[in-house]
């Protein structure tokens, strides 16, 4: 076990975890945002470098700062450690400053790509970046590619994290895509635009952090912010079957996994669930999606802040305890305020 | 209970011989008329006489077109979820090739519809536009007999490319100015060191 202390706050974890995974134990403000790594994939993370953070004390032996930052997410803890994220102006300026080159070739098409809403990099861009860009050159640019008939490839937007190879090597038996070329021109695509076809290709387009692949059956149908989601299962012989499904109105316009507080897939899909069930009737609807009330998302949406079920099977246990008693639950008695 | 203090007592006695004639409290009433037929009008003969508005001011809205008379509305959705009336609803659909010089980027918005019963002029649609595309202009949303007719669509928000609407006023140099400024933002970074040391404090 390794004693790590992470902007003043302490917690200990079993040796080997990295400082973001430490983090993320203690949760809340102090989480570095990152853009590449994805706890469910393997051998993710180390490209992006947002989750840089300030290593003060290198350990309880060696107590020397390390000299710059590193990278969060391929740093182990040791013990003593301690580490600073946004309790440190200098972290937080090299940190605009990462999100400042990964903006560089991201062109600002935000009003027309779908993924706006629920775009990791909009959101490290508002929180993190700076409020204009300083690049005055031409930006690299790309066709669009269609990979399939599902899945679209906008190569401008993408900012080369590797998710979308990574679960392609380890979700799928083989990949047909991956990095092309090296430095500036490096893009993500297809050998010879072959397509990506095998049952969970789809699940390229859920870790996805910005909008490089998108679901072709949802492109351009609505705003992530006017489609409601709510979580739905149903019996899939080659998923869990577990996902979210997003209405507006009566229709099913789109259907993704299920997603952590950390924009994380909870479980993967087939590409079955997720391109051809868009009928109310495949599904069990389980209930609305809870939705950070921060993100755009939940605008207009009108999510009841408490379980309903939950509060009146409380109500009839205490009625039935009021029972002896012989006293009667007035009207009011499902209203949470009058708890 | 007393509420005001402008309260009388009524009394009711025998009226004098003055207040039985009745005329001094007629003459009295018909001063009053007349003083009016003296006073300058309170109503104009519109809409051949209009008053003046101020330059801002928030009527009707308008799409507009780009120098090249392209749509420039992209179908975000900002203004909508900008809209504290939800007043703006709009239909998405993809550019096809060789309507590059019906619609500027490659979405464009099919159907856009303001509902101005639920309108309130508030203007939130305008600032939240990136595409410069939706403006309030100084025109009057006139009156009609059916509430269905209040729904306007594209037909009547798009500017026809012969018959431009003048929105310069909205677009002065102050306005520029103000939009790019970067202190007027919500005051983003004042906001986020304030957050920041809170939670060091804490």
């Amino acid at each position: 076990m390794a004693k790590v202390t992470i902007d003043g706050k302490t917690i200990e974890v079993p040796d080997g975890t990295t400082i973001l995974n430490a983090a993320r134990m203690i949760g809340g403000e102090i989480v570095p945002p990152a853009m590449c790594y994805y706890s469910k994939l393997k051998t993710s993370g180390g490209y992006c470098r947002t989750c840089i953070v300030k290593v003060t004390k290198g350990s309880e032996k060696d107590p020397r700062p390390m000299p710059k930052p590193v990278a969060s997410c391929r740093t182990t803890v040791m013990d003593g450690m301690e580490v600073q994220n946004i309790t440190s102006p200098d972290l937080l300026e090299a940190r605009a400053g990462v999100v400042e080159f990964l903006l560089v070739n991201h062109p600002l098409d935000c009003p027309v790509c779908d993924q706006a809403g629920e775009c990791h990099l909009q959101d490290l861009g508002y929180e993190n970046g700076k409020v204009k860009t300083r690049y005055e050159f031409k930006r690299r640019t790309f066709e669009m590619i269609d990979i399939g008939d599902k899945i679209k490839l906008h190569m401008n937007r993408c900012i080369l994290c590797y998710r979308c190879v990574k679960v392609s090597d380890q979700l799928t038996p083989y990949r047909v895509h991956g990095v092309l070329n090296r430095g500036e021109q490096a893009e993500i695509s297809t050998y010879i635009k072959n397509v990506i076809d095998n049952e969970f290709s789809g699940n390229v387009i859920d870790v996805c952090p910005v909008g490089a692949l998108t679901d072709k059956t949802f492109r351009f149908k609505s705003r992530v912010w006017f489609t409601k989601p709510v979580d739905a299962h149903r019996d899939c012989p080659t998923c869990s079957g577990k996902v979210r499904i997003w209405f507006k109105g009566a229709d099913v316009l789109r259907v993704t996994a299920r997603k952590d507080e950390y924009g994380e897939v909870v479980e993967w899909i087939c590409n079955n669930c997720r391109f051809d069930k868009k009928q109310v009737s495949d599904w069990t609807i389980e209930g609305p999606a809870h939705i950070s009330k921060h993100s755009v998302i939940s605008a207009n949406h009108y999510e009841t802040p408490f379980a309903l079920s939950a509060l009146k099977a409380d109500v009839k246990k205490q009625q039935k305890k009021l029972e002896g008693k012989k006293v009667e639950l007035g009207e009011g008695a499902l209203n949470p305020n009058n708890k | 209970m007393q509420l005001t203090n402008r309260s009388k007592v009524v009394v009711k006695k025998e009226m004098t011989l003055m207040e039985r004639l009745y005329l001094p409290a007629i003459l009295a009433g018909m001063w009053i008329t007349i003083k009016h037929f003296l006073r300058k009008k309170a109503t104009i003969n519109y809409p051949e006489v209009k008053r003046p508005i101020a330059q801002v001011y928030r009527g009707m809205h308008v799409l507009k077109r780009d120098e090249k008379g392209a749509e420039r509305c992209t179908a975000c959705g900002l203004c909508a979820v900008a809209c504290p009336a939800e007043a703006i609803t709009m239909i998405a659909e993809e550019r096809k090739a060789g309507e590059e010089n019906l619609y500027r980027e490659e979405k464009y918005a099919a159907t856009y519809e303001i509902n101005m019963l639920r309108c309130i002029f508030c203007g939130d649609c305008e600032e939240a536009c990136p595409k410069e595309a939706i403006f309030l202009t100084d025109r009057i949303v006139p009156s009609e007999f059916l509430r269905n007719d209040f729904v306007y669509g594209k037909d009547k928000l798009v500017e026809s490319v012969s018959q431009r609407v003048d929105v310069s006023v909205r677009q002065t140099k102050e306005v520029a100015n103000f939009k790019k400024d970067n202190k007027q933002q919500h005051n983003i970074n004042d906001l986020k060191q304030f957050f920041k040391n809170a939670l060091i404090k804490h």
